[in-house]
């Protein structure tokens, strides 16, 4: 498993650190349990100054374990979004989604997909589609989830298809298809699905798209 | 030969080409829904050759509302009442994980007495879920005293929430910040004695229908998903813990005050529609230990829900946050770009994520095992559609 034998550099740590501690996002404090949950403060500070520097220093061990065993195998192929109790980040670009998620589930050990959501950025000109990964068959990771990004051009989204790796993805990639218009290359049906036959829109979760009258 | 005529010898052409070709390859498409009283609002379509299944498409979408869309368009205190539309009877446990998220992303304090009362309403109100849920199962393997006794005793928990609410089904009572509003004068003792009463009830419902030799002639070894299957598959809730994997979201990621809650996750390893009919009759039995603990711990006064702004809203980022709801994990993924509006709003529901196991489970079934199968899904059409 990643955890025991990802052994990171120091260098590896500080681009952690130095990631996580420049995201906006930063790990919160509502989250009560986990491997590493623990050592987070329990009781929100008042001073945010404060809680900057006490999350800077105490990072989640286990979750940044799991993180550095991606590092240490794909390199700068990963990049790291954030890192927070119970909840890891990542993004890859699209030509390495399927060998990365091939190793999450054979070697991090998440084992099924609970959601699969794209979302649209007009501003930056993408889409971005995440998997929320979570586990049932290891005990230490069933509260954990692994969201592995992916951004694709939204004039021309196509992205690969996971249905290989995660079969739990199939009815989520179809509906990431007609809801914001991703075609997933290798999925057997990007079709249809929740929205009438004869939907003739653009895609409704696509900004452009306005409801009447709002 | 006029143009009626030529119509209709046109009509019977195409019916006697259809005809021939079902009978060489004998394979025959059933359309079941969304009209048939057993799908609900749901329509897929079955292939049977003979008596059995060959081929399932599930067919969804007939109440879909667009709910993640209307999330674009309000605020975060606005979305609450249109998100419970998707299920009405478990109206607590939708809105309890759009709470959570929404209260990581603003970045609220829940009040230790509103933490219990929320988690208190949320296990009541999986109680009337499975019960409905479990009225619809039995009218239609054709019992139709397990359609009337829960209907009934549904009732009284709905009366229990109507004090604790001021609404039977929709409630809008679990808000970022804690509940609406405080508990009833005395709806600690009448919470007790109902816990007490449905416990017998339980009880009774084993007794006429679980033990009831034909039900278990229909379900017993049909249908099996198996402990892989249901892994790779993604099932959630009852239907997962039917197939031998204890995962609860309760235990497994304990929100709120639940990791202070003593109780069992209950599953079964026989994972087979039987199983799949239990696990929530099982899970009923437990939420009565977990509210009687939870009114046995709740602090006697206190703040019931944390001051907001009027207009909350946090820094840009994002939240997944999960709670575990009659169909099973319940997880709202929301992206906020600081705005008090959610940028967008993911809904990732237990029926939908079981609906994978419909056509895995339907294929090489008997057509007359179809109800049993499909409800013991714990599918919810208008959820998984959202």
């Amino acid at each position: 498993m990643s955890k025991s034998n990802g052994s990171p550099s120091g260098n590896d740590k500080g681009d952690v650190a130095s990631i996580v501690a420049s995201n906006n996002d930063l790990p919160t404090t509502s989250v009560k349990q986990g491997e590493t949950g623990s050592s987070i403060a329990s009781k929100p500070s008042s001073s945010s100054a404060v809680k900057l520097k006490s999350e800077k220093t105490d990072l989640p061990r286990f979750e940044r374990g799991i993180v550095d065993g991606l590092v240490s195998k794909f390199g700068n192929s990963i990049k790291i979004i954030y890192i927070k109790p119970l909840r890891i980040k990542i993004e890859v670009p699209p030509k390495d989604i399927v060998e990365v998620a091939g190793h999450i589930r054979d070697e991090s050990g998440f084992d099924h997909a609970e959601s699969v959501s794209a979302t649209d950025y007009p501003k930056t000109g993408d889409i971005e589609v995440i998997y929320h990964l979570g586990s049932y068959t290891r005990e230490n990771l069933s509260s954990h989830i692994l969201a592995l990004s992916t951004r694709t051009d939204r004039d021309n989204a196509r992205l690969p298809s996971l249905i290989k790796v995660f079969k739990s993805v199939e009815y989520h990639e179809r509906e990431s298809f007609e809801m914001v218009g991703v075609y997933f290359d290798n999925h057997p049906r990007n079709d249809r699905f929740l929205l009438p036959e004869d939907w003739a829109d653009i895609p409704p979760l696509r900004k452009e798209f306005r409801i009447k009258g709002r | 030969m006029s143009d009626q005529e030529e119509r209709i010898s046109e009509t019977t052409r195409l019916g006697l080409e259809i005809v021939k070709e079902a009978e060489e390859d004998r394979l025959m498409t059933l359309s079941v829904g969304p009209q048939h009283p057993g799908s609900g609002h749901f329509r897929f379509t079955v292939k049977v050759d003979g008596d059995y299944i060959v081929d399932c498409d599930p067919d969804p979408g007939y109440v879909h509302r667009g709910e993640e869309k209307m999330c674009e368009y309000r605020n975060f205190i606005q979305n609450i009442p249109h998100l419970e539309r998707p299920v009405i009877h478990d109206s607590s446990n939708i809105t309890y994980s759009y709470s959570l998220a929404v209260e990581e992303l603003v970045k609220i304090d829940v009040p230790r007495r509103a933490q219990f009362i929320r988690a208190i309403a949320s296990e009541l109100n999986r109680q009337v879920y499975t019960l409905y849920w479990l009225a619809i199962y039995g009218i239609f393997l054709g019992h139709s005293t397990m359609f009337m006794w829960p209907t009934g005793d549904r009732e009284l928990i709905i009366d229990l929430l109507e004090a604790l609410t001021g609404a039977r089904v929709t409630h809008a009572y679990n808000i970022p910040g804690g509940v609406r509003n405080d508990i009833p004068y005395g709806f600690k003792d009448r919470c007790l004695r109902q816990v007490s009463y449905f416990e017998g009830r339980l009880k009774e419902y084993e007794d006429i229908f679980y033990n009831n030799p034909l039900l278990r002639q229909r379900t017993e070894g049909v249908a099996v998903l198996t402990k892989e299957d249901a892994i790779k598959l993604g099932v959630t809730g009852s239907v997962l813990r039917a197939s031998g994997v204890p995962y609860d979201i309760r235990k497994a990621e304990p929100y709120d005050i639940y990791d202070e809650i003593d109780f069992n996750v209950q599953y079964m390893k026989t994972c087979d529609s039987f199983a799949r009919a239990y696990v929530p009759l099982l899970d009923m039995r437990e939420s009565c230990h977990i509210i009687r603990q939870l009114l046995d711990k709740m602090p006697e006064s206190g703040e019931v829900r944390a001051k907001l702004q009027p207009n909350p809203k946090g820094p840009p980022g994002e939240a997944y946050r999960r709670v575990e709801s009659g169909r099973g994990a319940l997880g709202y993924y929301i992206v906020s770009d600081g705005t008090p509006r959610p940028y967008r709003v993911k809904i990732s529901v237990g029926s939908f994520r079981n609906l994978l196991a419909l056509p895995h489970l339907l294929v090489g079934s008997k057509l007359g095992d179809m109800p049993s199968v499909y409800w013991s899904l714990n599918y919810w059409p208008v959820e998984a559609d959202r």
